[in-house]
């Protein structure tokens, strides 16, 4: 994985000096803004493929089995994977934001690394819980991406469906709490890593708080719910 | 099968599944609610930037930009009416989903059914006025929102001579099989109301003798409308 950090570190750095060239005016502001974009999206991608990428090839290879066959609980090896992709989601989180550090004030570089170490780990748990139910490259990292897509327009489909509250129709009422029950188990990934704590306002420490609140349960959830699916597992 | 059954399971690990989506859905709850606000409606990007963006999908970007414009519509929660918008950007936004998607109704559909659907006649005529041209552009495709356009213009705006105006384009410029026929017909009532009784009959009186009138009960209704006309113009 690390070659694809370096080339997508070379791809920002290309991307920052275009832009360099292309603003007329706040030109750190821009650069700050697609760049941050960019390493989040790509970030979350490279710790996505990573995990279904190297639990697939266990499975394949047979190193489940053999790790199973061990005298040690299922949860164990499980709690490991989990420790050991999320300490590569937060070194990522560490790399990805260090050139930003030359576009924006080093404190708000700091939060917002936090806020998308946050990100990256709930994101590893998640691949972590698809790979394990799906066992397949493709269906685990198709579910993911869905997932991540669906927690960050989540906002914007609750607001549409919000407005169904006020209807006397049955079939909107339902529509809206259907997207309420959707949303009740998703994470807020719009309201993590924004871009705006770079280039506007730092976060109150109320929305950091938050943050990581929300990291903190995601990722028991996500890993709980992969104990289970591990647990029910004929191997 | 594949899988172990349920019992199978540890119950420490069911257990603090249960936990962990119940304490989600806790903090799910303390969220902020997520609201829009008129006023965050943003300048339209370019249409190049747009087709850029595409990445050769243009009807998905103009029915995903269609949405993304819903979430200022419906302002959930927030109360905030259209006429709230800015209607400047609001047009420009829904010009350029137009030129992804001529073929789109949504957009026109929008301005002339809730847009222009607002107590602020000024921003009223300004929608009716974006519904007018882009209806030049596809008469057949668009005549059913310049129609409900002419209704407002009527009834909620009381201007009959901008009634007229699209009552003529209407007349006009829509030749569509499928367009009822009083969507053609529209104009001489118009006149009427405004008192220009002869500019009416003789309207009437070209419609009736043109052809264009197909069904029975429009032509009939028509030539009685006419009659009473002529009755009206010997009284005077």
């Amino acid at each position: 994985m690390l070659w694809l950090v370096g080339v997508l570190l070379l791809v920002a750095a290309a991307s920052a000096a275009f832009l360099q060239q292309v603003a007329i005016t706040e030109t750190a502001r821009i650069q700050a803004a697609i760049i941050a974009a960019l390493l989040r999206g790509c970030a979350g991608f490279l710790v996505a493929a990573f995990v279904v990428m190297s639990m697939v090839r266990e499975f394949n290879d047979k190193v489940l089995e053999l790790m199973l066959a061990q005298p040690w609980p299922r949860a164990a090896y499980l709690f490991g994977k989990f420790v050991g992709f999320s300490a590569a989601a937060l070194l990522l989180a560490a790399i990805v934001s260090v050139p930003l550090a030359l576009l924006a004030p080093a404190s708000r570089v700091a939060v917002w690394a936090l806020s998308l170490a946050c990100e990256l780990v709930i994101l590893a748990s998640m691949s972590l819980f698809c790979v394990i139910t799906l066992t397949h490259v493709v269906p685990a990292l198709a579910a993911v991406l869905g997932f991540y897509v669906l927690g960050r327009s989540m906002t914007a489909i609750q607001i549409i469906a919000q407005a169904s509250e006020a209807s006397q129709d049955w079939a909107d009422r339902l529509a809206s709490w259907i997207v309420q029950g959707i949303a009740a188990i998703l994470p807020r990934f719009d309201l993590m890593t924004q871009t705006a704590w770079l280039v506007d306002a730092p976060p109150a420490a109320g929305a950091i708080a938050s943050v990581l609140a929300q990291a903190a349960v995601y990722t028991a959830l996500l890993v709980t719910a992969a104990q289970f699916d591990l647990h029910r597992q004929n191997l | 099968m594949r899988e172990r059954p349920l019992a199978d399971v540890p119950r420490w690990v069911g257990a603090g599944l249960a936990l962990a989506l119940a304490l989600q859905i806790g903090v799910a709850w303390l969220q902020p609610r997520p609201s829009a606000r008129a006023e965050d409606l943003g300048p339209a990007p370019g249409a190049s930037t747009l087709r850029l963006a595409a990445l050769g999908e243009p009807i998905a970007l103009a029915n995903l930009l269609m949405l993304y414009l819903q979430a200022f519509d419906y302002q959930a929660g927030t109360r905030v009416p259209y006429r709230n918008l800015d209607y400047d950007r609001l047009i420009d936004w829904l010009s350029r989903i137009l030129e992804l998607d001529p073929a789109g109704q949504y957009p026109l559909m929008s301005a002339s059914r809730l847009y222009a659907d607002i107590p602020d006649a000024a921003k009223q005529r300004t929608m009716l006025e974006f519904v007018y041209r882009e209806y030049l552009k596809d008469p057949n495709r668009r005549w059913p929102w310049l129609a409900h356009a002419t209704i407002l213009a009527k009834h909620r705006l009381k201007d009959l001579p901008l009634a007229r105006k699209y009552a003529t384009a209407l007349q006009q410029h829509t030749t569509a099989p499928e367009a009822p026929g009083w969507v053609r017909q529209m104009e001489p009532f118009i006149l009427e109301e405004m008192n220009e009784l002869e500019a009416a009959r003789v309207l009437i009186g070209g419609l009736l003798a043109s052809g264009q009138v197909k069904d029975r009960r429009d032509y009939e209704l028509l030539g009685r409308r006419l009659k009473e006309l002529e009755q009206r113009l010997k009284a005077k």
